[in-house]
């Protein structure tokens, strides 16, 4: 057996490539989820931190370090193994989306808390004096501009989970990891494994060259055109 | 509603401020100030740094809560109630020493945001009135850029055509040109006071004591919190009664 047989094998790569093409479809559609449910939450939870009473920032303080403090893959497998003994039983997908989703919206909620801290309270001013509302002046003046300079951040974070998502294999669910290791069993041939991390470059290499890009763009200037 | 006639026959009342005292936390800021300010009255607030001049006229819109007192803008009681802290504030103008326009949003966006969130008026009717006042101060070609790429002393101009199109019946002006480079500070003084010449009720903090021997029916001296001294401009500059006041202005006046 030559190196390519081993690693490269086509043969194996092109008879499983089904198998690596339905694992890459659940674990973008699992990423994706994981970045827009997650977002969503963090930017609230973020808004219940800054501005809710104090009963509830305090709620979404303990929850923002709770969820940065715990391994996310302990987490997981607390969701996955010991909730069912509460009779809450979530699947392979549930699973993963549950525990990256709140270890994501934690980080998010951070990621945006800075981005609003460091917009100048004239903003916040202008908008009272102008009489706007408290919800316009946060979703009108303060959230665009915290948008920007939370961007690189946040989408460095997505990344960060993106690539997680990867532990949801330990739950089962068909993930192109999961996928891979399978077919490396079937086939007793290390190359789905090889096939598995190019295609998971193909999908995260851009994505990476993206968050320097938004670093570089967003660097100086909270307030491009 | 009854007294909404009221307040608009042209000698009712802008603003009456009676024994209002303001503290942060234990420091007393501002103490028993009284002030009664008629509609078409224009006023200068002069007085050294730290005497409580931005202060009180944030107390006037209640970007700063007070403690003791009454204040009254426009027959609207102002308390910890929000309902009339928005009609106040929707009502009253307010220019910034650092102007506070929205970097994200155009020229155009500026002067539209608050009358269509606010006022709920259309779009395009929006848009109308940020022109006319943008053409009013002067800068109705800019409206497309964002305020990063103006001079200090248009975006202050921009900062008051988006006031303006809130169509407040009381203007307050918080240093408006101390941040200006001195080139640009007559194009912000000149719009003041083609405003105070269209009958605007205005409240300004300034050393511009040019400005204020122009156009102020009133100059107002603060010191430590109170008012010590008010009256016409040549009264106020010719001929001031206390020995602060005087101090004040051998320094502003440079002698
Ligand atoms: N938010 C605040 N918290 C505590 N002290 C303040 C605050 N704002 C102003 N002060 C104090 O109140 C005094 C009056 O301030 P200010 O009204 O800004 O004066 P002026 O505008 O006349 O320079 C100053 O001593 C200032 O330090
Ligand atoms: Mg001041």
């Amino acid at each position: 057996m030559n190196f390519f047989e081993t690693f490269l094998n086509w043969e194996v790569i092109l008879r499983i490539y089904p198998m690596l093409m339905k694992g890459i479809g659940n674990t973008v559609a699992l990423a994706l989820t994981i970045i827009i449910a997650g977002g969503i939450a963090g930017v609230l939870i973020c808004l219940f931190r800054l501005y809710g009473p104090k009963w509830l920032r305090w709620l979404a303080i303990v929850y923002i370090d709770v969820f940065r403090a715990i391994p996310i893959l302990v987490l997981l497998v607390l969701i996955y193994y010991a909730l069912p003994f509460l009779g809450i039983r979530l699947n392979g997908f549930a699973s993963a989306t549950l525990a990256l989703g709140l270890v994501f919206s934690s980080f998010t909620a951070e990621v945006f808390r800075a981005g609003i801290q460091a917009i100048p309270k004239g903003q916040t001013e202008a908008s009272e004096a102008l009489g706007l509302s408290f919800g316009v002046t946060i979703w009108k003046v303060i959230l665009p501009q915290a948008f920007r300079i939370a961007i690189p951040p946040h989408t460095s974070n997505a990344v960060a989970i993106a690539k997680d998502t990867s532990l949801a294999s330990v739950v089962a669910m068909p993930d192109l990891l999961k996928q891979a290791t399978d077919a490396q069993a079937l086939t007793a041939n290390p190359s789905p494994l090889i096939a598995a991390a190019i295609m998971y470059l193909i999908v995260l290499l851009p994505a990476v060259r993206l968050v320097s890009y938004l670093e570089e763009r967003f660097r100086n200037d909270g307030k491009a055109a | 509603m009854s007294q909404s006639a009221l307040d608009h026959t042209p000698n009712a009342t802008a603003i009456q401020i009676e024994k209002m005292s303001k503290w942060f936390g234990t420091f007393q800021v501002l103490c028993d100030i009284d002030l009664t300010v008629s509609h078409g009255e224009r006023i200068v607030i002069c007085g050294p740094s730290g005497s409580g001049k931005s202060t009180l006229i944030r107390c006037m819109n209640a970007l700063e809560e007070h403690q003791d007192g009454k204040i009254v803008v426009d027959g609207t009681v102002l308390s910890s109630d929000l309902k009339n802290i928005n009609k106040v504030r929707s009502e009253v103008g307010m220019v910034f020493q650092h102007f506070n326009l929205f970097p994200h949003l155009t020229i155009l966006e500026n002067c539209t945001l608050a009358p269509m969130w606010v006022r709920k008026t259309p779009k395009q009717e929006a848009r109308e009135i940020a022109m006319h006042f943008l053409e009013k101060v002067k800068i109705p070609e800019q409206a497309d850029k964002y305020p990063g790429q103006l001079s200090g002393g248009q975006q202050q101009r921009v900062a008051i055509a988006r006031s303006l199109c809130m169509k407040p019946r009381i203007m307050l002006f918080d240093e408006p040109t101390s941040a200006l480079d001195p080139e640009m500070i007559s194009e912000v003084l000149d719009t003041m006071i083609q405003l105070a010449e269209d009958g605007m009720t205005m409240l300004c903090v300034t050393h511009e004591m040019g400005f204020a021997r122009k156009v102020a029916d009133r100059v107002i001296f603060m010191d430590q919190g109170h008012i010590i001294e008010q009256n016409k401009p040549e009264e106020f500059f010719n001929n001031p009664k206390s020995e602060r006041t005087k101090l004040f202005l051998s320094q502003i006046l440079g002698h």
